[in-house]
């Protein structure tokens, strides 16, 4: 935590949890689809669900999913945004089981025909994280410029990804795999201090076994 | 390295290097964050213009919150701060400021959540009317912050600052112990003096409970900024008048932690206690997300 933690963030009111924190969750969401959205189905689980309209979450979710950050004056208008846009939007309520009380879940589908789904929880003062990724098990805040890289799980696999990022002396702050079922796709979540260049993706894309790779910059 | 985890070492180590508790601070977090001090502190001065921008955009009469249930109150009470009230003009429109930034919150404007978003109209209110009215400089107020940034972050090691954890307490009571003591150094009084305006401030919302009607950060969030700021400028009053908290400022922080523990759930932000479970607030919930 620094000052700016405390004296911050700079952002659209009126809760950190259930508008900043839900614009952050929308982002992240914007950022592993990496095209242009054009559907978004969002399911709201817990307090979301119970008090999304009156906390403006619906319109923070939204304004994420459109790119616009948790300080944006946009956000407030972001439905009448997402129509101009053409994204297509709808929300439903569920409980999610064990799922913390303020939890969304986005599925995505782009321009480009890319989909993505997305779990996440807005854990308070605006600090979000993410658990899940099209159905896998993953754990990231979103604070840090964190790597996904989706991969077979064959042996080998993980110490290429490093070494690779370890010839570019990016050094890893955090690292998490996750591996639904042996021998099938796994993710591995990084989060890295620094900035990580766009041509690190494309020689990381370019190793064996590895299927993709999603950077998402601190959000 | 600071360590941000008790109030007396912050003051021991300002005051052993001679340095007021805003210089020390910036210049840990220089060395924390690896970045300048000008660009740290013109990153808070853009903060300060933030919350300077909500008390303007939020005082306009026909303010209205998402929900509907509140707004326009700030402009209300600037109209009547004009004619001096009975505490004066200073104070009474310190209460504007407060309502003000806390309506714009509501109606989904932007502001800085300091300590979070629901307490958000205290330190705004209490620093920009001693700039503005007080004759005091920015480059004060703006200093005043990382004061206020370095409490607030050891509240929240020690305790919390979230009302779901705490209850109210946690957040307009550690907005209201952050606005005192900046206001305190601001005021020329020592880091002590500090802590002590820091522990009355706490002192005096002990025990607050958190109970939004409909969950919503409105009522009675938005009025109790103006009772953190009246707080606030007390607490910092009596440590300017050499009046010190008998219990030390971090024990008062240990104290309000524990409070927080012994809250039962529904006075911590579920809205199923105190004022949300009244009879008018549950017509309100119905009102609202009919």
């Amino acid at each position: 935590m620094n000052v700016f933690d405390m004296i911050g963030p700079v952002m659209i009111g009126p809760s950190s949890s259930h508008t900043a924190g839900a614009a952050r969750l929308g982002l992240a969401a914007h950022k592993i689809l990496g095209q242009r959205p054009v559907e978004a189905q969002i399911l709201l689980s817990g307090s979301f669900a119970q008090t999304y309209k009156g906390h403006g979450t619906d319109k923070a979710l939204i304004a994420g999913i459109l790119g616009l950050r948790s300080g944006d004056e946009r956000l407030r208008d972001a439905l009448a945004l997402a129509d101009q846009s053409g994204l297509r939007y709808s929300f439903s309520t569920a409980d999610l089981p064990g799922a913390h009380p303020n939890t969304a879940r986005i599925q995505l589908t782009g321009a480009e025909g890319g989909r993505c789904t997305l779990q996440g929880s807005s854990i308070g003062g605006g600090n979000i994280l993410i658990t899940q990724l099209d159905g896998m098990e993953v754990s990231f805040t979103g604070q840090y410029n964190t790597l996904l890289i989706l991969h077979y799980d064959k042996p080998g696999t993980i110490a290429a990804v490093t070494n690779y990022m370890a010839e570019s002396t990016l050094n890893i702050g955090n690292f998490r795999l996750t591996r639904p079922e042996k021998g099938g796709i796994a993710v591995m979540t990084i989060e890295v201090d620094d900035q990580i260049p766009e041509d690190l993706l494309t020689g990381l894309r370019t190793l064996p076994n590895v299927t993709r790779a999603i950077l998402i910059r601190s959000i | 390295m600071l360590k941000y985890d008790s109030v007396s070492s912050l003051c021991c180590a300002a005051e052993s290097a001679g340095l007021s508790l805003s210089q020390l601070v910036l210049q840990d977090q220089v060395r924390q964050m690896g970045e300048t001090r000008e660009i740290l502190y013109s990153r808070m001065r853009d903060r300060l213009t933030v919350m300077a921008q909500a008390v303007r955009a939020g005082s306009d009469p026909n303010l209205r919150s998402t929900s509907g249930l509140t707004g326009g109150d700030a402009a209300r009470m600037k109209a009547y701060a004009a004619s001096g009230g009975m505490t004066g003009p200073l104070l009474c429109g310190a209460m504007a400021r407060a309502l003000a930034v806390s309506e714009y919150n509501a109606a989904m404007g932007k502001i800085v959540a300091a300590s979070t978003a629901g307490s958000g109209g205290i330190l705004p209110a209490t620093l920009l009317t001693l700039t503005e009215e007080g004759g005091l400089s920015e480059d004060s107020a703006v200093m005043a912050l990382f004061t206020a940034g370095a409490i607030g972050m050891v509240i929240a090691e020690k305790a919390t600052v979230a009302g779901a954890q705490g209850g109210c307490q946690a957040e307009c009571g550690s907005a209201a112990a952050m606005a005192a003591a900046a206001m305190v150094e601001m005021r020329g009084g020592t880091p002590t003096q500090s802590a002590h305006a820091c522990a009355m401030a706490i002192k005096n919302q002990l025990g607050l409970v958190c109970d939004p009607v409909a969950g919503l950060v409105e009522i009675p969030c938005i009025k109790r900024n103006v009772a953190g700021v009246v707080i606030a400028f007390s607490a910092a009053e009596m440590a300017l008048a050499g009046i010190e908290s008998k219990i030390p400022a971090d024990e008062v922080i240990d104290a309000m932690r524990r409070v927080g523990d012994s809250l039962p759930c529904s006075l911590k932000e579920t809205a199923q206690g105190g004022l949300a479970a009244t009879p008018t607030g549950l017509t309100l919930l119905a009102q609202v997300f009919q």
